[in-house]
């Protein structure tokens, strides 16, 4: 079930047929510009909006380009800065600590797994695999951590449950199992242990796979906003993702509330709601055109390797 | 569930570790008794130093997969908080018959279905469009190649929360943009949030654009992989490009098609969580068209509290997807090597 083509091999030399310009050509390009600004125009037009003043929304709706420009927005969000920076810092606490230990514990059972020699090879990767296959599902899971673990409003709740992503482990385990052999034989003949080969050895020569699935589960984390909707009732646990939410769903509330109580001052709503969309995005927009190569490389070889 | 960020086409069942010989055993050239000793007491600390190393994963899969495995037994109780899970009564089918007799159980699976599968298809016909147009332009331009299919690929790393506040800009009754260019043109404004008939259109656009760039990654590496020698041939023998690509691209691609499908036909079962729930903010006029099994469990289970049906509901989901991913996976196999390229 392996289609034998090493990712960096895969590219074959160029074909360049026809002439450089014609307007086949053209048409496409033409095309693909137009689709490509079709996927990047809502981001564009939610960093506008949050730098736009209120009442110009209002008055002519979103565009592309700011119009009034106001940061009033971000004003009002960090002018309160304690939950925003709160939220903040529990995305941040998860996905540096959650990434981690993910990275750690299934690099070291895809180690295991790996190594063709050992006895319980099979069941264990069963175990790992009939995860995949059948789920106890939410109630469960969910009495059992509120009920039995007593895990909820801690920001344990937020890490453990996706600390193993199975089929993490598995492309994990793929990568290792293809790590050339000689090179672990002579440490173990040296005398080195498990733990040396895996640390000394295998861990260095993996660095592509442990970046890519380093950043899928960065990315789970730092989105995830599921375990606080289930778990978090307590605003100090509140990861931003869900702070977001929260705000998306409270806002007209809000905004109705400053209503009744007569105040004058009404809360920017449209544009508030932006100015935080973009902060929750910041990091993932910034650090994309740096990640997103790791990314594509590991959708290729994950694509054409099941 | 979780709208999380697993790549949902993946073989389970076939990922395999290649069996290699084992090397070192066999090439040892002595192999006396005492050796053999020495070997075998090293080689059951060793066995016992691996299985620690695995110890911390095993041990999550154990308490965060394994024992809710062990809660489906919810689905036949009627459980309160004070009996806990293994004391609370037995009812038998009850949960089940309720859940079938009120007509919800045939209206959430109805929804779940049609709606993955307009994804499916959707997200196949544009990626593999996308995916043929990128790999005509690669030759010349390949940095503007670049360009275009990280566009497509931006909005995978966002989250439906983000991507709600997105819809919103497009849907909002009064300042949404949907509504300002029908209104600009004459047409009067959709109420979107409580127009349930728009909504499968609507989700399999915000799905497409979601996810659509994950596919053409998928589809162009499959496009790639194909050997060039097909078309230099074609050339020769005077096919266009529109034949080449009828003719060599597509049938070179069927099996790679084949597996995708087959493996999101086994997920059918499953919706996205994040799309239904967030993305219709949770609309009860939408319910009709929008309301899936996996957003009629969670409210079961949080603003209904009823915890045996929400787990019947749960079970009868798991229990599907399991005889659909275990089919699936058969099929492929059954299909075997031949199924690829």
């Amino acid at each position: 079930m392996v289609i034998e083509t090493a990712p960096a091999k895969a590219y074959r030399p160029v074909r360049r047929s026809g002439p450089a310009f014609d307007l086949r050509r053209l048409a496409i390009h033409c095309g693909l510009v137009i689709v490509a600004l079709g996927f990047v125009t809502p981001l564009i037009i939610v960093i506008s909006a949050s730098f736009s003043s209120e009442s110009a929304i209002t008055d002519h709706g979103y565009s592309p380009l700011p119009q009034r420009f106001s940061t009033t927005a971000y004003r009002y969000v960090l002018g309160d800065p304690s939950k925003i920076v709160q939220a903040y810092g529990v995305s941040m606490l998860v996905t540096v600590t959650g990434t981690i230990l993910s990275l750690t514990i299934m690099s070291m059972l895809a180690y295991t797994l790996s190594r063709n020699d050992y006895r319980l090879r099979r069941p264990l990767s069963f175990y790992v695999l009939f995860t995949m296959i059948f789920n106890g599902g939410l109630v469960p899971t969910y009495i059992l951590i509120t009920q039995y673990l007593h895990l909820q409003n801690t920001v344990l709740v937020l890490i453990l449950p996706y600390v193993v992503t199975p089929w993490y482990l598995l492309l994990l385990r793929t990568y290792f199992a293809q790590l050339p052999k000689d090179i672990m034989d002579a440490a173990r003949i040296d005398g080195a242990g498990e733990w040396r080969v895996f640390t000394g050895i295998v861990l260095p020569l993996s660095k592509p796979a442990l970046a890519t699935v380093g950043l899928f589960v960065m990315l789970l984390y730092w989105n995830d906003w599921w375990l606080g909707l289930l778990y978090i009732t307590d605003d100090r646990f509140a990861p931003l993702q869900l702070y977001l939410y929260r705000i998306l769903t409270n806002i007209d509330f809000a905004a109705s509330n400053s209503q009744l109580a007569g105040t004058t001052i009404a809360i920017p709503i449209q544009t508030v709601r932006m100015a935080v969309a973009v902060l929750a995005i910041g990091p993932i927009v910034a650090a994309f055109f740096f990640i997103q190569r790791f990314l594509i490389r590991g959708i290729a070889l994950g694509g054409l390797k099941d | 569930m979780s709208g999380a960020l697993g790549p949902p086409a993946t073989s389970v069942l076939t990922a395999g570790t290649p069996d290699g010989p084992e090397t070192v055993e066999a090439l040892t050239p002595e192999r006396t008794r005492s050796y053999r000793r020495r070997r075998n007491r090293g080689s059951r600390q060793r066995d016992l130093t691996l299985l620690l190393m695995g110890a911390p994963a095993l041990v999550a899969l154990l308490v965060f997969n394994y024992l809710p495995m062990a809660g489906i037994v919810l689905a036949f109780k009627n459980y309160n908080t004070y009996d806990g899970v293994l004391h609370s009564p037995w009812v038998g089918l009850q949960n089940f018959h309720f859940l079938f007799s009120n007509g919800d159980a045939l209206r959430v699976t109805r929804n779940t279905v049609v709606m993955n599968s307009l994804f499916i298809v959707a997200n196949l016909v544009i990626s593999i469009g996308l995916a043929l147009l990128l790999n005509e332009i690669r030759d010349r331009a390949p940095w503007l190649g670049k360009i275009y299919q990280s566009a497509m690929f931006l909005p995978f790393v966002l989250s439906y929360v983000v991507i709600t506040n997105f819809a919103l800009t497009f849907l909002n009754a009064d300042t949404g943009i949907v509504n300002h260019l029908l209104r600009h043109f004459g047409a009067s404004g959709v109420d979107w949030y409580n127009a349930p008939n728009w909504w499968p259109l609507v989700l399999t656009v915000v799905e497409v654009w979601k996810s659509v760039g994950f596919w053409v990654i998928v589809y162009l590496a499959g496009i790639i992989s194909i050997s060039p020698e097909y078309y230099e041939a074609a050339s020769i023998d005077g096919a266009s490009r529109w034949q080449q690509i009828r003719q060599i691209t597509l049938p070179l691609l069927v099996p790679l098609i084949v597996i995708n499908v087959l493996l999101s036909l086994s997920h059918i079962f499953n919706a996205d969580f994040g799309l239904f729930f967030q993305v219709t903010q949770n609309s009860t006029t939408l319910y009709p068209t929008t309301d899936v099994i996996d957003t009629y469990v969670y409210r079961s289970l949080t603003s209904i509290g009823d915890v045996g049906m929400a787990a019947a509901a749960g079970l009868y989901q798991s229990f599907v997807g399991f005889v659909l991913v275990v089919t699936a996976n058969w099929l492929v196999r059954r299909r075997g090597t031949d199924a690829l390229f």
